[in-house]
């Protein structure tokens, strides 16, 4: 059997990029991106992609590389704020948005994931997001049609993954990845640490490999945080 | 005198029960962590995926991989744990949440509330806001009564795209706090900031009230 893991993020990519295709990115801000693929993406070149993720990333880091490279067409998201380029790309009628309620875009992920074309919910009854959703009632209730999300390609970012492609991710860089993982045609993951089978606990595995088809070791990782809160050390703890 | 930030905070905390697992937004409602009565023990979920908000972290102990929804880093407690966004919003749909507490452009008499969007002036999206409205058992919207101009943010009807339709349980501003009755479509005056006289309310207030 062909080995899952690839030498690097150029690597990774060879063969499974087109123009025009789905791409989903995990991330939430700038936490859990896929920040090695990102930047192969951009060398690349692939265009007119439509980018299903919660945000677009910030001022140099993230997809933000991939807008100001006019790579994408439409981007699919629940929040675009503190993005300047984002807005004058979608004010200026050059990108496509479609506004997903955050919670309707990861179920709808999930949804698709797990070959289920559609659910209800309550999300968004009786908003812009419900008009020309079928609606049904469940319990003297209102519920809106949504229907699930596929991609062509899921890039995700982990923090430990083994060689069959199992991945563990850390604290809140986990957010949409494992989703994502599971809603592409080809899921590429990159680690902060590649371990050899056997290294990981199957206890503790949050995506099986079954849901990976490439892996590579990422470098050079940003750390970057958008918002960065602190409280004052008390007296006594300096002592 | 209208109260400011810290306290239209204090004031929402008033309404946490012991036990709750309670969503705060951005703004106001996450200052509302500062004023949990001791003793009581309340678990902050974040939609990003995690349940268990400890306090910002001491400088030089940031972690990247730790932020909270608003995207401000943040530590873990000896309870938190971590977890996928849909697992997050399995949480927040599925009706296990106790309290969400937001910030509001406006809401109306009817519980509506619009918060995300103003059509050709900002494009920001609504993130979990439309999940939080829809799934919450108790939902309380934390907000300015009226905009610089005086304009009342408190409406018969939002004339902002909504967020949500009848959906909010109180709201507390800077001038008082007013609860509404989603069943009946009433609104009603709880209580009001000190020296901020009924007369005031009245005149800075779009939407119908009933008091007393």
């Amino acid at each position: 059997m062909a080995g899952k893991v690839y030498p690097n993020a150029k690597a990774a990519l060879e063969g499974v990029t087109f123009d025009g295709m789905t791409l989903m990115s995990g991330g939430f801000g700038l936490s859990g991106n896929a920040e090695n693929l990102i930047t192969a993406l951009k060398e690349n070149g692939v265009k007119g992609l439509t980018v299903i993720s919660n945000n677009c990333g910030a001022d140099n880091v993230g997809l933000w590389v991939l807008l100001n490279n006019g790579q994408i067409r439409k981007m699919i998201s629940s929040y675009v704020g503190e993005n300047k380029l984002f807005e004058s790309l979608y004010l200026s009628g050059a990108l496509e948005l479609e506004l997903n309620p955050q919670g309707t875009l990861a179920e709808r992920i999930r949804a698709g994931g797990a070959g289920i074309p559609a659910f209800y919910t309550k999300t968004g009854v009786g908003t812009v997001v419900a008009e020309g959703k079928p609606t049904e009632q469940f319990d003297g209730e209102t519920y809106v049609r949504e229907s699930w999300l596929r991609a062509d390609l899921a890039i995700v970012k982990a923090w430990r993954g083994d060689h069959e492609g199992n991945l563990i991710y850390r604290k809140t860089a986990r957010n949409f990845n494992p989703n994502m993982a599971t809603a592409a045609k080809v899921t590429i993951a990159e680690v902060e640490e590649l371990v050899p089978n056997g290294a990981l606990d199957p206890d503790q595995i949050h995506t099986p490999g079954i849901f990976v088809n490439r892996i590579l070791q990422g470098q050079n990782y940003s750390h970057r945080i958008e918002f960065r809160t602190t409280r004052p050390r008390a007296a006594k703890e300096n002592a | 005198m209208p109260w400011t930030r810290e306290q239209m905070a204090a004031r929402a905390a008033r309404e946490l029960k012991d036990g709750y697992y309670v969503n705060l937004g951005i703004g106001i409602p996450t200052l509302v962590a500062n004023y949990i009565p001791a003793g009581m023990t309340v678990t902050l979920q974040s939609e990003n995926g995690m349940l268990g908000i400890g306090p910002f972290p001491y400088e030089g102990e940031e972690d990247a991989d730790l932020i909270n929804a608003g995207k401000q880093t943040i530590t873990e407690l000896p309870t938190s744990s971590y977890f996928s966004s849909a697992d997050s919003f399995a949480m927040i749909r599925g009706g296990h949440i106790d309290m969400a507490i937001l910030g509001a452009m406006e809401v109306s008499e009817m519980g509506d509330i619009a918060n995300w969007t103003i059509p050709g002036k900002m494009v920001k999206g609504m993130g979990g806001a439309m999940d939080l409205v829809a799934g919450v058992k108790r939902v309380i919207a934390v907000m300015e009564h009226a905009n610089k101009a005086g304009k009342s943010k408190i409406l018969k009807t939002c004339s902002l795209p909504l967020t949500g339709g009848r959906c909010i349980d109180l709201v507390i501003t800077d001038l008082c706090v007013f609860e509404i009755d989603r069943k009946q479509n009433q609104m009603r005056l709880l209580e009001l900031a000190p020296d901020v006289t009924l007369e005031e309310v009245k005149a800075k207030t779009e939407a119908n009230f009933s008091h007393g």
